[in-house]
């Protein structure tokens, strides 16, 4: 390329001010950004992707962070420059967006005015041109009806409009350089798909460049021209995205690609398969191994789940009169087997969550039947509820909350076992040092506090304690969401081999289809609260029938380069809301057999 | 299996209570509040078989006198020994301030956690109660309680301590609020714990670090209205002294004898700052996610 770069990093080192040290957490990183390119960032948490977007912009608390190196944005030094100069550097020659669309926007302000704000300051912009200006803006980012909706506050928005409107509000000033710090995480696949689509095209339109920051592979190989992966503060590989992707030299890039699920990786194969292990240092990678002959079909269901329904009342009005319900699980039924893992996919909101949570009785199901191993879980006294807790267990999403802080971890194993009077206090310490074990700690680790382990580590004491009970069953809630690529594949290699040695049935609750299509036996499709697609694994992921299943696997990025460039076709569709008034009565619905266990709702 | 990544150094499986006193013997601030407070205490304790002159002596030819060899913090308006008063007087401000903050947090804590951790009408009912009690002005409160109660300090303490109670209902059910939506319990319902089980080790443990500051705080605040009581003549009983009667008095001479008020004033105000910097010290000390 001849043109000049329009941002240049040379020699970036960060450094954060801890306890009276100097940190180093960004080392020696350099790169450039070409006129209408896309680099992509990539590295998981702690690797220093995002200090090193926020360095850029010098957003980092001045008394307790260092900069040093150089960076051009344009050939203007950015660390040579007043804080005065810089400020009128963000948001016009360089504008940022960032992850949580929920929280970016200021709440009390019509996102109208916030936009025409920014126009008007740096732009110079009359009160009825900024207003025309940000509705044209509004329009480009795809907003519907955008005229009308200069006038109403975030609240009125759902996050992938949210991330629009911040979209919009970074393309205000006509920027060279977008920095994108994680734009798409927090939102939907199907919106995450609307919202990459949307920078693609804005990029051609705008002819900026991009800084994209993430963790997620099937990202930026659907994105970027080329990919800088960061390990532990340093920038270990550079270069066009297809070389990294299928030459990548570093052991780090190659163990983190073969940890990235993808999907359709599994079309060969009839079991839930482990992820192969890739020593970190040499990068060579172990043949991943298929786990099969779990599932005790054919015997009498584990657990048996027929119309289940639960809705929350919606209250308003001065005496909070019910003027509705979220019907946040309508009718839903399913069988799972000994040794079997079901999953629950679908978007936020559809219902996943709770109907694990009504199977467990940890908020009340409105109707239907439960069997669990011979309970009758919905008519269970509080008696018959505690002892039915021995036979389903749950591990939660975020690590970092499912632990009481408190409490120590040998204590948090130990306690379900000491609960339910299974055995004396020192078999209590031994089944503690057992499960520990098993799912890959220390028995010597029972002493300290969670605090003092990593994300992927809290993970495996959730399961720890969840297994100290020997359930059968156990509710994964998104248990490996939150995780870094690379743990998440151990942690879901972690559940298969229990899965082996345990015969657990796994209710695997998440919205990751690469992840579903490696662990599952069956698949749930969930949508507004009912299942509209179940089936075997090989059936529903080879041969989706309902609509929303195509979309939703049509919306997911693969880590593959060579889709780079195909478009979804920007749809402005949203999440419906399965809000419904007092006295809506659900339709009846019908299931259609495509094959053997493979139902499809037809109407 | 595959390997995990490294973890922080060992750390033994140590009793709670051992750790958070090693914590605490490193933290400077915490350990001068607790001097402070043994100090005062000590002389509470000791003030029968100290060899200081009676409190309740009165001398005519020793009235507002300034601070001297004879009478070290000078003497009063009917010319008793300040310092002895003083020494005499710990004993009931610091009684007034840490019994009655008990009583406040013995009954706030457990409605709090209980209006929170419920919700529904239970918490509808309490804080209703709550937020009528705290719309009466505190010392008001206090004095109508005490009045209702009868004059002795022991009543002093439990109006007071009544008074400050809605505070700590309303702080506790706020944090419980919090601390309810988190994972670990919900987590602890599905291992089959009942609610006492999960309000005594899953809730409260984890809303305790505010409560600690806020009694803190509060303590200095009974002691100042165990003054106002006294001055009333429904705390400590004259001629008995405590700090604040000793200060609702000296007001009036604050021209003619300074040191009258500036005493007991600088007692008030050295006890509140020693339960401060232990209170936080402790909150820091109780946290294990605090290194």
């Amino acid at each position: 390329m001849s043109e000049a770069p329009v941002l240049s990093v040379k020699n970036l080192n960060t450094s954060f001010l801890v306890d009276g040290e100097w940190k180093n957490v960004v080392r020696d990183v350099s790169f450039d950004v070409y006129p209408g390119e896309t680099v992509a960032i990539v590295g998981e948490s702690g690797s220093g992707k995002s200090v090193t977007s926020l360095s850029i912009m010098r957003l980092l608390a001045a008394n307790t962070s260092r900069i040093d190196g150089r960076i051009m944005l344009s050939g203007r030094d950015l660390l040579s420059i007043s804080e005065k100069e810089m400020r009128g550097v963000r948001g016009n020659d360089a504008a940022m967006i960032f992850q949580e669309p929920m929280t970016s926007l200021n709440p009390i302000f019509t996102i109208g005015r916030q936009i025409s704000e920014v126009l008007s300051r740096h732009k110079g912009l009359s009160k009825s041109q900024a207003r025309a200006e940000t509705v044209r803006l509004l329009e480009k980012v795809r907003i519907p009806n955008a005229g009308a909706r200069f006038d109403d506050y975030p609240h009125q928005f759902s996050g992938g409009m949210r991330q629009r409107v911040m979209i919009a509000m970074a393309l205000a000033s006509k920027p060279k350089l977008l920095i994108a710090d994680e734009p798409t995480t927090a939102l939907d696949v199907t919106i995450q798909g609307q919202i990459l689509d949307l920078i693609k095209v804005l990029q051609e339109e705008e002819g900026m460049s991009v800084l994209f920051v993430t963790h997620d592979m099937g990202v930026v190989a659907e994105i970027a021209d080329r990919t800088i992966v960061m390990y532990r503060g340093e920038a270990v590989e550079s270069g066009p995205t297809e070389e990294i992707f299928h030459r990548g030299r570093h052991p780090y890039t190659r163990a983190l690609l073969s940890a990235v699920p993808r999907l359709g990786s599994m079309q060969e194969r009839r079991w839930p398969t482990r992820f192969p292990f890739v020593d970190i240092k040499t990068g060579e990678a172990a043949e991943s191994v298929e786990v099969a002959g779990t599932v005790a079909n054919g015997r009498t269901p584990v657990l048996a789940v027929k119309n289940l329904v639960t809705r929350f009342p919606v209250r308003s009005g001065l005496f909070a009169r019910q003027t509705g319900a979220v019907h946040a699980v309508e009718n839903i039924s399913f069988d799972l087997f000994q040794g079997e893992t079901l999953s629950l996919v679908g978007e936020s909101g559809c219902g996943k969550s709770t109907t694990g949570r009504s199977i467990m009785r940890l908020i009340e199901p409105t109707g239907g039947d439960v069997a669990l191993d011979g309970y009758d879980v919905l008519r269970l006294d509080n008696v018959g509820l505690r002892d039915m807790r021995k036979t389903i267990q749950m591990i939660f999403q975020d690590p970092f909350s499912s632990l009481n802080p408190r409490m120590t971890v040998g204590a948090a194993i130990a306690e379900p076992f000491v609960k339910h009077k299974l055995g004396t206090v020192k078999e209590a310490k031994e089944k503690t040092a057992d499960l520990l074990r098993k799912v890959g700690l220390s028995p010597d680790m029972a002493g300290r506090y969670p605090h003092e382990f990593s994300g992927g580590q809290r993970q495996r004491i959730a399961i720890a304690r969840a297994l100290s009970l020997d359930p059968k069953v156990i509710v994964a809630d998104e248990s490996v969401s939150a995780l870094d690529v690379s743990i998440k594949a151990q942690v879901c290699n972690l559940l298969l081999d229990l899965q082996q040695s345990l015969n657990l049935a796994f209710l695997f609750i998440s919205h990751d289809m690469a992840v579903v299509e490696r662990v599952s036996h069956r698949v749930a499709v969930m949508y507004l609260g009912e299942i509209v697609e179940i089936g075997p694994r090989p059936a529903v992921f080879d041969n989706p029938q309902h609509p929303y299943t195509k979309k939703l696997m049509a919306a997911v990025p693969v880590p593959d380069p060579s889709r780079r460039g195909i478009r979804r076709g920007i749809s402005n569709d949203e999440l419906k809301s399965p809000v419904r008034s007092l006295g809506y009565q659900p339709p009846k619905r019908q299931y259609r057999e495509v094959s053997d266990g493979h139902l499809v709702q037809v109407a | 299996m595959t390997t995990i990544d490294q973890a922080s150094p060992v750390l033994a499986a140590k009793r709670e209570h051992s750790r958070a006193w090693r914590k605490m013997k490193k933290n400077k601030s915490a350990l001068v509040g607790a001097v402070i407070i043994l100090f005062f205490t000590a002389l509470a304790v000791t003030a029968p078989i100290l060899p200081i002159i009676d409190p309740l002596a009165t001398s005519w030819s020793a009235i507002r006198k300034a601070p001297s060899a004879m009478y070290w913090l000078g003497t009063d308006d009917l010319g008793r020994d300040i310092l002895s008063r003083m020494i005499w007087g710990a004993q009931a401000s610091l009684m007034a301030g840490v019994f009655s903050v008990a009583i406040s947090v013995c009954i706030g804590v457990p409605f709090g956690l209980v209006a929170g951790y419920f919700g529904g009408w239970v918490d509808m009912v309490i804080s209703r109660v709550t937020e009528a009690l705290l719309a009466m002005p505190f010392l008001i409160m206090a004095i109508a309680l005490a009045a209702f109660l009868g004059p002795s300090l022991m009543n002093a303490m439990i109006a007071i301590g009544l008074s400050a109670m809605p505070i700590f209902v309303r702080l506790t059910r706020g944090q419980v609020l919090a601390v309810k939506t988190e994972d670990y319990v919900e987590g602890a319902r599905a291992v089959g714990l009942n609610h006492l089980e999960i309000m005594l080790r899953y809730i409260l443990p984890n809303v305790m670090a505010p409560i600690i500051v806020q009694a803190t705080l509060t303590i200095a605040t009974a002691i100042i209205a165990e003054a106002s009581l006294s001055f009333l003549g429904l705390g400590q009983q004259p001629p008995a002294p405590s700090w604040g009667s000793m200060l609702n008095v000296a007001k009036n001479f604050l021209n003619q004898a300074p040191w009258m008020a500036m005493w007991p004033g600088a007692a008030i105000f050295l006890v509140v700052i020693g339960f401060n910097l232990l209170g936080d010290g402790l909150r820091d000390a109780l946290d294990p996610r605090e290194a």
